[in-house]
């Protein structure tokens, strides 16, 4: 009966979406009156997830799930809800739990809702609220099937402590893995990635070309922020595709966004949005972004950069 | 190689979204519909396997009577034959499973879907889709190559990319990448008046009930006025007194 939560993981360390998860997985267990269960693939240091709620951990260790798997840990994560009986899965929407969920609802039979941005609206009918045409609109959404499946949207909800005493048990579900096989991965490893980012320093076409990125790698680096970009600009190939954010790009949900020399396309915003404080430099006071930001300063990037590197750096040196 | 490209009708993206109906229903007063962005990179890659690899290219899509002129663009693209499932496409669940009555009947080896639809951003048919029908599973592809019955998919991850290998029957969740912007075609006029003529099948959907329903749409509230800072100091402040977020 116990709701259920997928916690993610990476080297065994949990990733802050994983907390954030399981403080609001223990929300609805809550409203509920039931009990919270996380379970966590090749997780180190499990029984922590207690201190955002969860009361039992099923904790799976296997070498063949060492890289992510959606086929593999989608058989963990519907084998977990059975063996609980749970009604309701949390999942985030992380990109791998995006690429797992539609496959754990077919074998759950299980309705299943993305993009959520809070606790149950009402849990019978089971009424969720999120994210539609994106960001434009939110849609309250029933789930009608017995088992529910909730992708909470990242930064909806925040991290919660909640101290609870986890027991940790072991689970060995039998996972298949065999039919798409992972040969190489690249991956820079010494960034922040975009969906891990609490800040985003995102450059627009504004910029003029790739050799004058430094002044926004820089500028992210004394953040500790992920780059971005415009859509043009990785078309162009200034940047990787990888950084191209927006309606038909990577969605951002970070606590900060800053927008250098790009315009405020509907289609920019509309990746961007969930943001929770946008911060615009632009040389066009008219620029469609002002409208959609919090704080601005109208000028020229190639001014405006490099004096707020020089500020955040005093600013880190008296706050070390 | 049979290829199925999944096209979801959707509004484009320039468009103002507003609810009619007290707030239950899209209003699609004066809003242009278009082939979804991600499934438009998947249809541009399948007409690069027609040509390179003589595979053929059928199109389908659940949806009314309403969408067939984004059919008919798919077919201009290049596409041979177009399928409507006459269904208004009420939630991911039930689209999945007529899509996969459509796989079955037509033999498909490579299906082409987006990594989501611009307007309820469900990114969850592909998956279904693949499970439903017991095919593997590729989301959020890059790139794509099929050599016989093997396929060679890159997949964009946090922060990169990784190369994967699996095996037709495949369905894949795409997005830009799989081909690049400047590879999308834009229908000539020859394309144009084949389109006329090529088959467009419509076909009663299967039973299928729906899991989820939506019962209400909400805006969101108006944003405040942005707060003009005329130095770097005063910003820097800001954010750290102010909007906490440093
Ligand atoms: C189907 C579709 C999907 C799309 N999806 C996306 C998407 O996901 N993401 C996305 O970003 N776009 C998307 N777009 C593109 C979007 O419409 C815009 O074209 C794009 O966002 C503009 O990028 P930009 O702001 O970098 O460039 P521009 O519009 O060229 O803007 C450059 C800005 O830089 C400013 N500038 C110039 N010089 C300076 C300077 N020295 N200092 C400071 N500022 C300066 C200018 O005032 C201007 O505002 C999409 C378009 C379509 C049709
Ligand atoms: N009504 C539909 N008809 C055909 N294909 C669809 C439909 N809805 C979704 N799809 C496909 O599934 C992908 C993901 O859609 P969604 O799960 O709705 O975000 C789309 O990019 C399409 O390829």
């Amino acid at each position: 009966m116990s709701v259920l939560v997928y916690t993610e993981s990476e080297g065994g360390t949990f990733k802050k979406i994983a907390h954030e998860a399981v403080s609001y997985a223990k929300g609805i267990a809550d409203a509920l009156g039931t009990t919270l269960t996380a379970v966590a693939i090749n997780g180190e240091n499990t029984s922590a997830l207690g201190n955002f709620g969860a009361s039992k951990v099923l904790e799976v260790k296997n070498e063949a799930l060492k890289s992510f798997n959606a086929e593999g840990y989608a058989d963990v994560v519907a084998q977990a809800a059975k063996k609980e009986g749970s009604q309701i899965i949390v999942l985030t929407s992380s990109a791998n739990s995006k690429y797992l969920a539609p496959l754990v609802a077919v074998k759950l039979e299980a309705g299943y809702v993305p993009n959520v941005v809070g606790l149950p609206e009402n849990n019978s009918p089971f009424k969720v609220k999120h994210h539609v045409f994106t960001n434009k609109a939110f849609a309250f959404t029933d789930i009608n099937t017995d088992v529910k499946i909730v992708g909470l949207a990242k930064n909806a909800f925040g991290v919660k402590e909640n101290p609870t005493t986890a027991t940790v048990e072991t689970f060995n579900p039998t996972v298949s893995t065999g039919h798409v096989e992972v040969v190489s991965v690249d991956k820079a490893t010494d960034k922040v990635t975009i969906a891990d980012a609490e800040i985003v320093v995102s450059g627009g076409r504004g910029l003029k070309g790739p050799e004058n990125w430094g002044m926004i790698e820089e500028l992210a680096k004394i953040l500790g922020a992920a780059t971005a970009c415009s859509k043009p600009v990785s078309d162009m190939g200034w940047r990787p595709h990888s950084e191209h954010v927006g309606q038909t790009g990577k969605p951002v949900a970070s606590n900060l966004y800053i927008a250098i020399g790009i315009s405020g396309a509907i289609q920019h915003l509309a990746g961007i949005n969930a943001s929770k404080v946008k911060v615009v430099i632009n040389n066009d006071p008219e620029a469609p972004f002002f409208k959609a930001a919090d704080y601005g300063i109208v000028g020229d990037a190639f001014e405006v950069v490099p004096q707020l590197i020089e500020k955040l750096k005093e600013f880190k040196s008296q706050n070390a | 190689m049979k290829i199925l490209v999944c096209i979801s009708h959707v509004p484009d993206t320039t468009s103002k979204i507003n609810f009619t109906n007290g707030d239950t229903q899209f209003d699609t007063n004066g809003v242009q519909f278009v082939i979804n962005p991600n499934d438009e990179f998947g249809l541009t890659r399948a007409m690069w396997f027609k040509e390179k690899q003589g595979a053929s290219v059928h199109v389908a899509n659940v949806g009314g009577p309403e969408t067939e002129p984004t059919l008919r663009k798919a077919l201009a693209i290049g596409a041979d034959e177009a399928i409507r499932i006459n269904m208004n496409p009420t939630d991911g669940f039930s689209v999945a499973k007529q899509l996969a009555q459509v796989v079955k009947d037509g033999a498909y080896d490579l299906i082409l879907a987006g990594r989501e639809s611009i307007d309820y951003n469900g990114g969850m048919v592909p998956g279904m889709l693949a499970q439903l029908t017991g095919s593997n599973f590729v989301n959020t592809c890059i790139g794509l190559e099929v050599d016989g019955s093997n396929a060679t998919a890159i997949r964009e991850i946090d922060g990169g990319k990784e190369t994967l290998k699996t095996t037709l029957p495949l369905v894949v969740g795409g997005q830009k990448g799989i081909v690049q912007e400047s590879d999308l075609r834009i229908p000539n006029m020859r394309g144009i008046m084949q389109a006329r003529t090529k088959p467009l099948h419509i076909k009663e959907p299967i039973a299928a009930a729906p899991e989820t329903s939506v019962s209400q749409f909400e805006k969101p509230e108006p944003k405040g006025a942005v707060k003009l800072v005329d130095n770097v100091g005063d910003l820097v402040n800001l954010l750290h007194n102010e909007a906490k977020v440093i």
